[in-house]
């Protein structure tokens, strides 16, 4: 591991001057990726600014029914919110199937938005990888990618070259990004509310970026609007617990007279951000909430999808995983 | 970079002067020879290293010492009271929830968080109801909460026994 600095501070404008000063520096959360990532000698951060308990623990109300969840709320801690579990059911499951108990114990809210992928290739530095070495290729296209993406990827033929195929692991982030939160960031430029479907970036021509943040921004709370509707998670995965996901979904829906009234679906274990699903979403509104209706709303989003020589598995488990999860909504909606 | 800093472990302070890039485990192994927890994988991913952090349970591979602070740190050897073995300790004993032992530690402490996540209503994957007042530790909970915690020996047959018994006496399993 390299040698590093390591550093508190007073408040966050003390936090975000340290970073500004330290190109290669980087924000430390609960550490259970980053310090990983420095073991393995793929992040080499030159100083450490320790912010768990630098930004809020808190999680608290908004005017219009929603919450505000500071950066270094424990996930376990945000999971067992009883707020969280009665008005967003959804990330409370997200949270609750991700990790370990531990993992969730240490882990923070602004450090699970911000986990790297865990594509073999990017974390043994001895293997090509464009995101952890830019240039350097991708291990995964032609190599091992039964767990890769199906969706959003940059495949040779496309406007940019391949350069990664890799998906974002956070089951945290897939319900986020359903619920419509808004990140809240703190940056040497000020303060800024990023709506968090722009905060995780698809690989485009610059894999190595796997959000729009900029060095030194750091997150100091996750706004949850109101939501108002049944909402759940599912994850599918190789074993029943402690794994990240194949493929995930976070769905809430809202009936009215037999018909769609209103509704969110993102998907996790698909792409190189959570992937929201605005074209099924787009389908299925003032649909009747019948499986058919919600069949051809995931076929619609499903038909982007070019999977790799091993994972056209996730393409037929994503359309089920959809449909099935928005039947057992609209039933108990009803 | 050497740093100085102040470990308080199983009821007694250590001052040390250690790398910054040293491990809470390797602190208490390498430096402080508390052998309780275990290497395993060093990455989170098996719950040999499993202590408690101000009474929660983390993974100390994954927790540099130099963030821990005042935080008390319990090891496994640190939940019995002097000569006296914890609950846990004797339940695992008479389930022969072992094999070989190198994971104990690391589950008795997971299990001690167990039961205080338990105690304090959390919910787990498998909760049906996340509206439910009390957290009941089923069989199936007990899998899914300890899931952190790998066993090469696969003990698990019986380590669930182990730790269900302690949660029935402890009220939060019937
Ligand atoms: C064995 C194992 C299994 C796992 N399984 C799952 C799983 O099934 N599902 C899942 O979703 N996750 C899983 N995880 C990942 C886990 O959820 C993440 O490691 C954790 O959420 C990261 O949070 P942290 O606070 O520890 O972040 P850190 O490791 O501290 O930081 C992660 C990144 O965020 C940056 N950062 C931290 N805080 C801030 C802030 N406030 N502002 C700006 N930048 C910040 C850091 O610089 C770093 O780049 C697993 C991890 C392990 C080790
Ligand atoms: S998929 Fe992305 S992260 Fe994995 S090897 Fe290719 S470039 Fe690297
Ligand atoms: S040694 Fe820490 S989890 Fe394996
Ligand atoms: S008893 Fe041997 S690893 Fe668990």
């Amino acid at each position: 591991m390299r040698e590093f600095r390591y550093e508190r501070a007073a408040d966050v404008a003390g936090a975000v001057a340290l970073l500004a000063d330290a190109p290669q520096g980087a924000f430390l959360g609960g550490g259970t990726n980053l310090v990983d990532l420095m073991k393995l000698g793929v992040a080499t951060p030159d100083v450490l600014v320790d912010v768990r308990e630098l930004t809020s623990r808190e999680v608290t109300e908004l005017p219009d029914g929603g919450l505000r969840i500071g950066a270094g709320v424990p996930n376990a801690d945000l999971a067992a919110d009883r707020r969280v579990r009665e008005r967003f059911p959804v990330l409370a499951q997200a949270l609750l199937a991700g990790a370990s108990g531990q993992l969730r114990n240490r882990a923070t809210t602004g450090g699970n938005l911000l986990q790297r992928t865990r594509c073999g290739y990017f974390t043994d530095v001895t293997r090509p990888c464009n995101k952890r070495s830019p240039g350097s290729g991708c291990g995964a296209l032609e190599g091992v990618h039964r767990n890769h993406a199906i969706l959003g990827q940059t495949l040779a033929g496309s406007d940019h070259p391949a350069t990664c195929v890799a998906t974002h692991p956070s089951d945290m982030a897939v319900a986020m990004v359903a619920l419509d939160a808004v990140v809240r960031v703190h940056g040497p430029d000020g303060e800024r509310a990023v709506p968090i479907t722009d905060l995780h970036r698809l690989p485009g021509d610059d894999p190595s970026r796997d959000t729009t943040l900029r060095h030194g921004e750091l997150i100091t709370a996750i706004d949850l609007p109101a939501l108002g509707m049944p909402s759940r998670y599912r994850k599918v995965r190789d074993r029943a617990s402690f794994a990240f996901a194949l493929v995930s979904i976070a769905a809430a829906l809202r009936v009215e007279d037999g018909v769609v009234h209103d509704v969110r679906l993102a998907l996790g274990g698909v792409a190189h951000a959570p992937w929201r699903a605005t074209a099924a979403e787009h389908v299925l509104r003032g649909l009747p909430a019948t499986e058919d209706s919600f069949a051809r709303a995931a076929e619609s989003e499903l038909e982007a999808a070019t999977p790799l020589r091993d994972n056209g598995f996730k393409v037929p488990l994503a359309r089920n995983l959809i449909v099935r999860t928005l039947v057992d909504l609209a039933e108990s909606s009803r | 970079m050497d740093t100085q800093i102040t470990l308080r472990v199983d009821g007694a302070a250590h001052p040390l002067t250690v790398d910054t890039r040293t491990t809470l485990l390797d602190a208490l192994r390498e430096r402080l020879r508390n052998t309780s927890p275990k290497k395993g994988c060093d990455h989170g991913q098996c719950g040999a290293c499993t202590v408690l952090l101000d009474g929660r349970r983390v993974n100390s591979c994954l927790v540099l010492a130099v963030t821990v602070g005042d935080a008390e740190v319990t090891t496994s050897d640190g939940l019995a009271e002097g000569d006296r073995p914890h609950a846990l300790h004797r339940s695992f004993v008479e389930h022969d929830a072992f094999q070989c032992g190198y994971c104990t530690p690391g589950q008795v402490c997971s299990a001690a968080g167990v039961l205080a996540e338990a105690r304090a209503g959390w919910p787990s994957a498998v909760t049906d109801d996340l509206h439910a007042a009390d957290a009941e530790l089923t069989d199936e909970e007990i899998r899914e909460r300890m899931s952190g915690n790998l066993c090469r020996c696969a003990a698990y047959a019986n380590i669930v026994p182990a730790v269900a018994a302690v949660a029935e006496a402890e009220g939060v399993r019937r």
